[in-house]
């Protein structure tokens, strides 16, 4: 197991955005969080980045290699460099970094070079630099980004920002990649794509994956498992098979009871 | 046609108002001795036509900005000229071999200065270097790390008053206050970003402002201590090994120390913004959440941005005090961060020949301006306004660095990439 999630609770006042949802992903796995607007998917992403402290609740995570441990609280940039990478719902690249410049930050939190090494210019720290432009080059090719590597971000077409956003995740070096809605906004060809990329990344990287989306068709084609959630709560689970004839599932997406 | 005809209507009804609007003060005055009334027409002329063309100039220049309206005739042919010039004269400067010659013939130019203009200019000039130092120190801040600080001149004051402080009662000399200002600066700037990492904004720059009024506030009122608002006078000039110099001596000689501080500051900041840490800076100017998720320590890179900054405030501080031989809280108020300020967003954020340029005009400016003395407010606030409208990257804007890969490397990159995956596989 990967990532190991009980009961985690998340309260913004009165509101409960996240109700004791438990979930787990194993290695090598493409697992989706879908639900209906509002149902907490993204506070759900939010608790297990870092970005929240949850109010309750345990999350664990580790490399497939080693024990499991909780990250509940943690700063997000220490639960990156533990290994858990995301990507924004909507695009958050740095738009006057170029593209190349954007995944060497994505690098950063494996580097070890400090304040007196950058002044001095010192063999270690001239070394670790080329290696993040070398490193950086590799996974912008690997995402085939490579033509814009000096284009400042903003000036990439829609599609290949979402692609910039995923190569600078990757970069960090992560074993679970989560994607909050990576299709959202994509036409049918960049979302076709977009499947291969990820499933490329699952088999090449030795990643697992966790996305958020709102676009069945993908969901449905590409997950392997299925958590739905609706009013903070986990109303369902399992293949997407068994999900899309889940009765609840289509009342909480269709608002209607269907035995009725 | 009828566009051209509407919008001088528009500049016609502008400077009418400002006729209206002036009126009372400019055309009225009364002389309450002879209780009389004299009506300055001419000056309502003038307001109107100084309006009127002020107005459709500044229409024109703000269409042209929009693309609304083309230069044709004369004016295109000159904007086209200036254009190719500066596309020029920047790949000129990107040519490494240029700009070594461009860079040594300045400081060429740099070192014979005070042995080519009198005393008065040097001083003028010193002044100057001094304001590209905190300009280049401000700039850590606001231009890489994206913190809205406008309290920098606390820091000059913390490093001037160091070195007077220690000097009257523990006797440390120039060269040892130099270092000794700058960390406590530093320090400084520390202290007040440790409770204010979670501000952003607007938020930051209140506390800022409040720091150094604070500052300015307490060295004027610690009157045991900093000799409150009548300063501290006697302060010695920088010593070079115990020789006894004259006035211009030592004007020349601080003069140089002045320059060497600027040279090893672009130098510094030169490394650290092309570094991990001035990626981490910009990175965090940009978007703060991403910075965070990708796992950049914003608390870390943030004291880093205010330490670093605030360290140039303290060494220039210390060689302010050891100039003027005298200071008090005076020098070191708000209008002076705002001074500051002005030369980093004038001069382009984050680009060091920018601030370096706006810091020099800056100055510069004024100095020889005296004539107009009356004025200089005026056409400052004018200059800056014009600036935030028509060039808000500032006069020279901040260009991001491009990281060349030869094609041979890249291939092997790849090539290797693909071997190391064909050996997994195996």
């Amino acid at each position: 197991m990967v990532l190991d999630v009980q009961k985690l609770t998340m309260d913004f006042g009165g509101l409960r955005a996240v109700d004791h949802v438990d979930l787990h992903i194993q290695h090598g796995e493409i697992v989706a969080l879908i639900g209906p607007n509002g149902a907490g998917k993204t506070t759900f992403f939010n608790c297990v980045t870092g970005m929240y402290k949850p109010t309750g609740g345990e999350i664990k995570a580790g490399r497939p290699e080693a024990e499991i441990q909780s990250i509940k609280g943690l700063k997000p940039h220490i639960i990156t460099k533990h290994g858990l990478a995301r990507t924004f719902q909507n695009i958050r690249l740095f738009p006057e970094m170029t593209v190349l410049e954007n995944v060497m930050i994505g690098r950063d939190c494996r580097l070890k070079s400090g304040i007196l090494g950058a002044i001095f210019r010192d063999p270690r720290t001239r070394a670790e630099e080329a290696q993040v432009v070398k490193d950086s080059m590799l996974i912008l090719h690997k995402i085939g980004l490579t033509q814009w590597a000096n284009e400042a971000a903003m000036n990439l077409p829609y599609g290949a920002q979402r692609r910039l956003e995923i190569a600078r995740a990757l970069a960090t070096e992560p074993f679970l990649l989560l994607l909050d809605e990576p299709a959202a906004g994509m036409n049918p060809h960049e979302t076709r794509q977009l499947v291969e990329l990820i499933r490329r990344l699952r088999d090449e990287e030795n990643l697992s994956i966790f996305l958020i989306e709102h676009d069945m068709s993908l969901v449905m084609n590409l997950s392997e498992r299925i958590y739905v959630m609706d009013y903070g709560k986990l109303i369902a689970s399992g293949k997407p098979e068994e999900v899309k004839k889940d009765p609840v599932v289509i009342k909480a997406y269709l608002g209607e009871d269907v035995s009725a | 046609m009828t566009q051209r005809l509407h919008e001088l209507r528009r500049s016609l009804l502008v400077s009418l108002w400002f006729m209206l609007l002036t009126f009372p003060i400019m055309v009225i005055r009364v002389n309450t001795i002879t209780g009389t009334i004299r009506w300055r027409w001419a000056n309502l002329a003038l307001i109107g036509i100084g309006s009127f063309l002020i107005s459709v100039v500044w229409r024109y220049a703000m269409q042209r900005k929009t693309g609304e309206v083309r230069a044709t005739g004369v004016l295109a042919q000159v904007g086209e000229r200036l254009g190719a010039g500066a596309e020029r004269f920047r790949t000129l400067v990107d040519s490494p071999k240029v700009r070594v010659r461009l860079v040594s013939g300045l400081l060429a130019a740099a070192v014979a200065y005070p042995f080519l203009t009198s005393m008065y200019h040097t001083n003028i000039m010193i002044t100057a270097l001094t304001y590209v130092v905190l300009g280049l120190g401000l700039n850590i801040i606001i231009g890489l790390g994206g913190m809205l600080h406008i309290g920098y001149a606390a820091f000059y004051a913390i490093g001037a008053y160091s070195y007077a402080l220690l000097n009257m009662y523990f006797g440390i000399n120039f060269w040892l206050a130099l270092p000794i200002g700058a960390a406590l600066a530093g320090l400084f700037s520390l202290l007040i970003g440790l409770p204010t990492l979670r501000l952003r904004g607007d938020y930051l720059a209140i506390v800022t402002l409040a720091f150094a009024e604070i500052t300015r506030l307490v060295l004027q009122n610690w009157q045991e201590v900093t000799g409150g608002a009548a300063g501290i006078p006697n302060i010695p000039r920088p010593q070079l090994f115990g020789m006894t110099m004259r006035l211009q001596q030592t004007t020349t000689f601080v003069y140089f120390i002045m320059l060497a501080v600027v040279i090893l500051t672009i130098f510094v900041v030169h490394r650290l913004e092309n570094s991990r840490i001035g990626r981490q800076w910009v990175a965090m100017k940009e978007d703060y959440i991403a910075c965070q998720a990708m796992g950049v320590s914003i608390a870390k890179a943030k004291l880093t941005a205010l330490g670093i900054g605030a360290i140039w405030g303290g060494l220039v501080g210390v060689i302010f005090a050891a100039r003027t031989t005298f200071i008090n809280p005076a020098s070191f108020t708000v209008w002076e961060s705002v001074i500051i300020l002005s030369t980093v967003v004038l001069g382009g954020m984050g680009s060091i020949p920018g601030v370096f340029v706006g810091a020099l005009v800056l100055m510069l400016l004024p100095e020889y301006l005296r004539p107009f003395a009356q004025y200089r407010m005026l056409i400052f606030g004018a200059l800056l306004v014009t600036m935030m409208v028509f060039r808000p990257g500032g006069f020279i804007k901040k260009r991001r660095k491009a990281y060349t890969i030869s094609d041979e490397e890249r291939q092997s990159v790849i090539e290797n990439d693909v071997a190391a995956a064909d050996e997994t596989k195996e």
